[in-house]
């Protein structure tokens, strides 16, 4: 059974102010030499066969799983 | 006049926009989000809200709704369409807008009075001439607008309102949540279909605080009468 991890991350252009704030946090925690946090979503998704499974994920992540306007998306499969 | 409001799951707004459409004298016809029909409407509201939670992204579920299937058609044949807060972000997901809403640069929930100026002449700002400063209250956590060619859209009249001072000067310290070129609100390119992030549907009687979200609301029953 292929199980699917999705990442989708704001594009470079896109400001995050979360991994911004996170940014700032670590080195006040004494995490010297960050340069920079960017924070997005981790998505994972099993499905029932692998049928056409990389024409189904990107179809899916296209759609639903991450908005093209403002994020990317890469995927890796597991198990398949 | 005949104006429906959508209800989503998760749509707190929607009673407010159908009592706004009623200050107005307009009928108000609540639509749901899982009939796509719109009841024989003259327009409609996509109001305010966390429909399906924000689950994913604000309005990425809503999106997919069956009654945005009968919006679709409707704003395609011109009919005139308004989002307002989470219904510009469903907007903006559904692609019936361009751009799309993200996270409040500084993190905060901003809810405040706020001035807008008009920019552009729309369906939904009929009779309110272009710099006109109207003071209508924001409440939003995703409302920083970006777009890859913001220049376009004021080139092409689709910017509806930017934030601003009450002198009207639009300004990073006027703009609750850092949108590119403080942009508030836009059209799609025929002027049909808007969305706005500040929310006229609270102001619209003095008890408020301010009644200029009626002249906004009451311009599409002003350009329906003409």
């Amino acid at each position: 059974m292929p199980r699917v991890h999705i990442d989708v991350m704001l594009k470079d252009e896109i400001l995050d102010p979360q991994g911004q704030a996170v940014e700032r946090a670590l080195p006040s925690l004494g995490f010297d030499g960050v340069q920079q946090v960017r924070i997005g979503k981790h998505i994972v998704v099993d499905l029932v066969d692998a049928e056409d499974l990389d024409a189904r994920v990107t179809r899916m992540a296209d759609k639903l799983l991450a908005n093209p306007v403002i994020e990317r998306f890469e995927y890796r499969i597991v198990d398949a | 006049m005949r104006i429906g409001v959508v209800t989503f799951p998760g749509s707190c707004d929607d009673r407010d926009a159908r009592h706004a459409v009623t200050v107005l004298g307009a009928e108000p016809v609540a639509l749901w989000h899982g009939d796509a029909d719109l009841q024989g409407v003259d327009a409609v509201i996509l109001p305010g809200g966390f429909s399906h939670g924000d689950y994913l992204r604000c309005g990425a579920i809503a999106r997919f709704s069956p009654v945005m299937g009968g919006i679709r058609e409707f704003a395609s044949h011109g009919g005139p369409v308004l989002g307002i807060c989470n219904g510009f972000q469903v907007l903006c997901e559904a692609h019936l807008l361009p751009g799309a809403l993200t996270r409040n640069a500084g993190l905060r929930f901003v809810h405040r009075d706020q001035h807008i100026r008009v920019e552009a002449a729309t369906a939904w700002t009929a009779g309110i001439e272009p710099g006109t400063v109207l003071q209508i209250p924001v409440k939003h956590g995703e409302g920083r607008y970006v777009h890859d060619d913001p220049d376009a859209l004021f080139d092409a009249g689709q910017v509806l309102a930017v934030y601003c001072d009450a002198a009207g000067e639009a300004s990073e310290t006027a703009d609750p949540n850092g949108s590119i070129r403080h942009i508030a609100g836009v059209s799609n390119a025929h002027g049909n279909v808007v969305g706005l992030m500040p929310h006229p549907e609270h102001a619209v009687e003095a008890l408020l605080g301010s009644t200029d979200g009626a002249r906004l609301l009451g311009a599409v029953l002003q350009a329906a009468v003409v």
